[in-house]
């Protein structure tokens, strides 16, 4: 399989019917899911990761890898759900009360997918309540937060406040990105970690709960 | 000033050669303000400024006013300093500005007494633009037409335009939510189903609101939109390297459809200084352009620093943070920057030299990116003419797109462009995808319905 295998040609092509198809063949061929996964599709969303960083892929082909591979997950997970299989890590992200801006958000939330993510995207303006909210309910180990107004970056660290009112801080790593957002901001209101770009935040998620 | 009561199409160029469209000058000047006629033969500078990071609350009002206080006296003291001969003021109000719309009037109120106090004083032709947030796309899929984010909207405008706003703009946003999710996976019939079939519903329908405001304040213009949640959605995202540069090329060229539906509304211009596409309003229009470059360096990247300054009639910075420098605070600062820039095209147009230097900001640009290249007083017309010779806004916006892809290739045929490997195969394939398109707009939607369907909402469009 991994590399000359269909599912992973087929992801990195972005080519997400051919990457259900081949999910499917594969999966009646008695393969494993946690051998699709760690054989085909993690190396494939490695090779998608690679070229992006080597400016071999723009945006669009790194989404529609990520919607192959996605694709391919919606046969797994049930799979994985039934056999106990450990579930993706989980995470909640949105762009902060009083700011409508979502380009950013949204790439970094496909680009989270991509990397075997669950990612539940709570949209624009969300306010620091609907973060608390989604994070008791949804129990995500990982909170993400966008801003591009600078008027607007005072939001997460009312969001980081409200976290710690409501006692979920310490269950959630936090991450903040956005034009103005700067790590010396980040360390000030108390995140755990902060992004430049799309795809350093994918990294910084892996690091952070690495290291956790 | 005329206001038109019925929309209009053009069907030619108002300006049709390459000598008349340049900087400073054009058909339909524009008079304005308090004392201000733009496009009459002077490049004027825009300021645009914003806050500092902080919260905007009840509690922080009174620290926000100030601010805008501070910005407006800096502003204006540099101006007169440097004998600007004239300038305009922009607001953009914040998103929370818009939802209260009495905040919005309220910095519009303060702007304006500075903006009279230094023209009594110091006999400054000046004028306030107010751009009030296009905040009708909180819901998903977003209510254009009704609904209390068009509520508060609408009554922005009509209470900016009491408070002393000069010029009414906008931003405006109807398609973007298809746009955004098109542009990210590349696929480029949605972006002209985005582009070329709901911008136009929406601005169409827009335009014919604030006109409406503007007529019922005499005195207030409708000045122009911009296609920034667009095509400098894309430009940033190429400079990134996460798009391709010539598709944010091509994206340019199509927004202009979009945006002239304001002028066929009856905006008067100037258009919005982010509106790059704006060459191509103006030279169908014939009515002034606002334009930014490299004095908005303080906002954002842009790989048309000179050539976006080569027909501009306002020059803009954009947007810069009332924050501390060396030399005063960043507004005034910048202030200083777009003065220069205008003394020195206002010195060429006076000595008889404004269409060498219009081609020396051309030629020191042009090439050097996709998007530069389709922004050249050359192209500008193949893309207007284009545009003009087509009927409705779906095939304006596939000809557009078609005569920016031609110059593109044409570029490279002559070696004066150079593209990467992956940029030519995107080349390749938008090619194709414009190749492919239907020849209609029905036919164009019922083929998107599944893919994009759920994300706008038909009647926000008149669908």
């Amino acid at each position: 399989m991994a590399q000359g295998s269909a599912l992973y040609d087929a992801i990195v092509s972005g080519d997400d019917k051919k990457a259900h198809a081949a999910t499917a063949e594969a999966l009646a061929a008695g393969i494993a899911p946690m051998d699709l996964i760690q054989q085909s599709m993690v190396p494939a969303m490695d090779e998608v990761g690679r070229l992006f960083e080597a400016e071999e892929y723009f945006v669009p082909e790194l989404l529609l890898a990520g919607r192959a591979m996605k694709s391919a997950m919606e046969l797994l997970k049930p799979l994985l759900a039934a056999s106990g299989q450990k579930m993706p890590v989980r995470v909640v992200i949105g762009t902060v009360k009083g700011d409508l801006h979502d380009i950013g958000k949204n790439i970094v939330a496909s680009m989270l997918e991509g990397g075997g993510f669950e990612v539940i995207d709570l949209g624009t303006d969300v306010s620091p309540e609907s973060f608390v909210a989604a994070v008791e309910e949804r129990q995500p180990q990982v909170v993400c937060m966008s801003a591009l107004l600078t008027v607007t970056m005072p939001a997460m660290k009312l969001t980081i406040d409200a976290l710690k009112t409501a006692g979920l801080r310490t269950q959630v790593k936090v991450l903040v990105g956005g034009a103005p957002v700067t790590m010396q901001y980040a360390k000030e209101i108390g995140a755990d970690g902060y992004s430049e770009n799309a795809s350093g935040a994918v990294s910084l998620v892996k690091n952070l709960l690495a290291d956790a | 000033m005329i206001i038109a009561e019925t929309a209009q199409k053009f069907t030619a160029l108002a300006i049709p050669g390459q000598d008349q469209l340049l900087f400073g000058v054009c058909p339909h000047p524009l008079t304005c303000g308090l004392g201000l006629t733009i496009g009459a033969g002077t490049v004027f500078p825009e300021v645009n400024f914003t806050l500092p990071p902080i919260s905007i609350g009840d509690d922080t009002w009174n620290e926000v006013k100030a601010h805008y206080e501070e910005m407006a006296k800096q502003i204006l003291r540099r101006a007169v300093a440097l004998a600007a001969p004239g300038i305009v003021l922009e607001f953009e109000l914040l998103p929370a500005m818009t939802e209260r719309p009495e905040w919005g009037a309220e910095i519009t109120a303060i702007l304006k007494r500075h903006l009279v106090a230094a023209h009594e004083k110091h006999h400054l032709p000046c004028a306030l633009r107010v751009t009030p947030t296009d905040i009708r796309d909180q819901l998903k899929p977003p209510l254009l037409r009704t609904g209390e984010p068009w509520q508060h909207l609408r009554r922005s405008l009509e209470l900016c335009a009491e408070a002393g706003a000069d010029i009414l703009s906008i931003e405006s946003v109807g398609g973007k939510e298809v746009h955004d999710r098109a542009l990210m996976y590349g696929d480029f019939p949605g972006i002209v189903f985005a582009l070329g079939v709901l911008a136009p519903r929406d601005m169409a329908w827009l335009w014919g609101q604030i006109v409406s405001v503007c007529l019922a304040h005499p005195g207030v213009v409708a000045g122009g939109d911009s296609a920034c949640g667009f095509a400098n959605t894309a430009m940033q995202l190429a400079h990134q390297k996460m798009l391709p540069e010539v598709l944010a090329s091509v994206v340019r060229a199509m927004s202009a459809v979009r945006s002239l539906a304001a002028f066929e509304q009856g905006a008067l211009g100037p258009s919005k200084d982010c509106a790059y596409e704006g060459p191509v309003m103006k030279a169908i229009t014939g009515l002034p352009i606002s334009m930014e470059g490299k004095s908005a360096s303080c906002a954002h990247f842009s790989p048309v620093g000179n050539i976006a300054a080569a027909m501009c009639d306002l020059w803009s910075n954009e947007s810069v943070q009332n924050v501390r420098l060396l030399s005063g605070n960043a507004p005034e600062a910048f202030t200083e920057l777009l003065a220069y820039d205008c003394r020195l095209m206002n010195a060429a147009a006076s000595r008889g030299g404004a269409l060498d230097l219009r081609d020396w900001m051309t030629a020191s640009d042009e090439w050097l990116s996709p998007q530069a290249a389709v922004l050249s007083p050359a192209a500008t017309l193949r893309i207007a003419n284009a545009i003009v010779h087509e009927e409705s806004p779906y095939r304006q916006t596939i000809a557009a797109g078609r005569a920016a892809l031609d110059l593109l290739k044409e570029g490279l045929a002559e070696e004066k462009l150079r593209l990467s490997r992956k940029e030519l195969q995107w080349l390749q394939r938008i090619e194709s995808a414009l190749g492919e398109l239907p020849a209609d707009e029905a036919s164009l939607m019922a083929a998107l319905e599944e893919q994009y369907g759920s994300l706008y909402d038909k009647p926000s469009y008149g669908l």
